[in-house]
């Protein structure tokens, strides 16, 4: 029997289709980037198949176009995301993220002696590996890793 | 002038080392100058540290400066539940320098982005104590006449020891080997030995001392404590074989000399003091002069 080949979450017409997040970390997607504080229409799909990550999740947003500054900051919880910049129900561009060379405001520090987790400062760290992602601590200069990774 | 703090070592490049290093050869000479002279120096010790206060305001008050603060939090407005920040805005307004010691890693670094005076980092939990690095450069280079290529054996607690991985990564600037004598539970990090890896330097770990101190430059003691044992049984095996004795250093070279941050507790008996290869002290006297050419550096004065 053939199977029809349907969009289990629909197109849109103009925006951003981002696509290859793992399941787990949908949430932490939507977070990061604000999408529960936008009034743009959102459709998205989870625990989809995916051959590469297991389950991924698939966001939709219609009428929003990111920066790349903006969109690299999924990178600690989807860095094998791609992004479909739609125009008109076609794909126009495609892009893939990047981790930076410095989070700013995401991550939270893993050392409980870290006055980040004392006072209400922004964090901030240096990538030290983009591999197996490591973070430096701006301010307690101890490592994070990607086992221990909490967003904020 | 834009403003500097010093909150890790690393802050300073290793000219700027070397000529603090110089200057406090200088206040060696002639420790009572009026440099700070109507400069006030906020003292802020969020947790009590004797030693190092002693040793700033010994320096502050050689140069003539003023001072003011707090020697621990319980009698300062923190017990009131004021943050980190808002004594930093205030105090700021108080002094021209804030001298400043917190039992959370990354408090230095917080504090000298709030103010605009600079600020200078007396020890933030288990991260940075750069003025204590500072006066072991200035030990080691006065001792040795140099900080080139030398052999520094570091002994006891390397895991915890922020005074040893401060003074590894910084004497890693001038091509050393290094010597690591530690219990198999306290050994020196990971981190720091690819950090050594990466910068093409030697090290070699061992279990206790043995002839190979013969070779040391520099031997530096620390504490080893029992609390960082997470079995008694183990520190009952070890606490005796991180002693360092006088009888000890027969073979050693001429030019060894044994430094320890202190205080001391047992790991160096005290027979070794009376040996000239005993510099511990001397050390801790050193401070004051590295301390008086950090506070004028910071202070742009020459």
């Amino acid at each position: 029997m053939k199977e029809a080949k349907q969009m289990v979450v629909s197109a849109i017409q103009n925006g951003t289709v981002i696509d290859h997040i793992p399941a787990k970390n949908l949430f932490k997607v939507i977070q990061i980037l604000g999408l529960d504080h936008i009034e743009n229409q959102i459709t998205f799909g989870t625990n989809l198949e995916s051959k590469k990550l297991g389950r991924k999740a698939i966001v939709k947003i219609a009428d929003r176009f990111f920066e790349d500054d903006d969109i690299n900051r999924i990178a600690l919880v989807a860095p094998d995301a791609k992004l479909n910049i739609i125009r008109d129900y076609e794909v126009v561009e495609k892009r893939v993220v990047v981790v930076p060379d410095v989070i700013i405001g995401i991550a939270k520090c893993m050392n409980p002696k870290c006055i980040t987790n004392f006072e209400h400062v922004t964090t901030r760290f240096r990538v030290v590996s983009k591999k197996n992602v490591a973070l430096k601590c701006h301010y307690c200069e101890k490592i994070t890793n990607q086992e221990n990774l909490q967003i904020i | 002038m834009k403003k500097r703090s010093l909150v890790s070592i690393d802050d300073f490049t290793t000219d700027e080392i070397i000529r603090i290093l110089d200057m406090a050869e200088g206040f060696e000479k002639q420790p009572v100058r009026k440099l700070l002279e109507g400069k006030v120096i906020a003292i802020l010790f969020f947790e009590p540290s004797t030693r190092t206060r002693l040793s700033f305001e010994s320096a502050i008050s050689r140069l003539g400066g003023k001072i003011v603060g707090f020697v621990d939090s319980s009698s300062s407005s923190v017990t009131k539940g004021e943050t980190l920040h808002d004594t930093i805005k205030m105090v700021n307004s108080y002094a021209d320098l804030i001298v400043m010691r917190h039992p959370f890693e990354g408090s230095a670094r917080f504090a000298s982005e709030i103010a605009s005076v600079p600020v200078i980092n007396a020890g933030d939990g288990a991260n940075q104590h750069p003025t204590q690095t500072m006066l072991d450069l200035y030990s080691i280079r006065k001792t040795q006449g140099t900080l080139d290529n030398l052999n520094i054996f570091m002994v006891g607690d390397l895991k915890y020891g922020r005074t040893v991985h401060s003074l590894m990564m910084a004497m890693a600037r001038w091509n050393a080997t290094f010597n690591f004598i530690s219990p198999e539970e306290l050994r020196m990090p990971d981190e720091f030995k690819l950090y050594l890896d990466n910068a093409g330097l030697k090290y070699y770990e061992h279990l206790d001392f043995s002839d190979i101190i013969s070779k040391a430059d520099i031997i530096y003691m620390t504490r080893v404590q029992k609390e960082r044992f997470s079995d008694p049984i183990e520190y009952e095996k070890v606490k005796n074989v991180y002693v360092l004795k006088n009888s000890m250093l027969g073979n050693t070279k001429p030019n060894m000399r044994i430094l320890h941050p202190l205080p001391r507790v047992n790991e160096i008996s005290t027979d070794v003091d009376s040996n000239p290869k005993a510099y511990y002290f001397e050390q801790a006297l050193n401070g004051v002069f590295t301390r008086q050419a950090i506070l004028c550096t910071l202070l742009g004065i020459n």
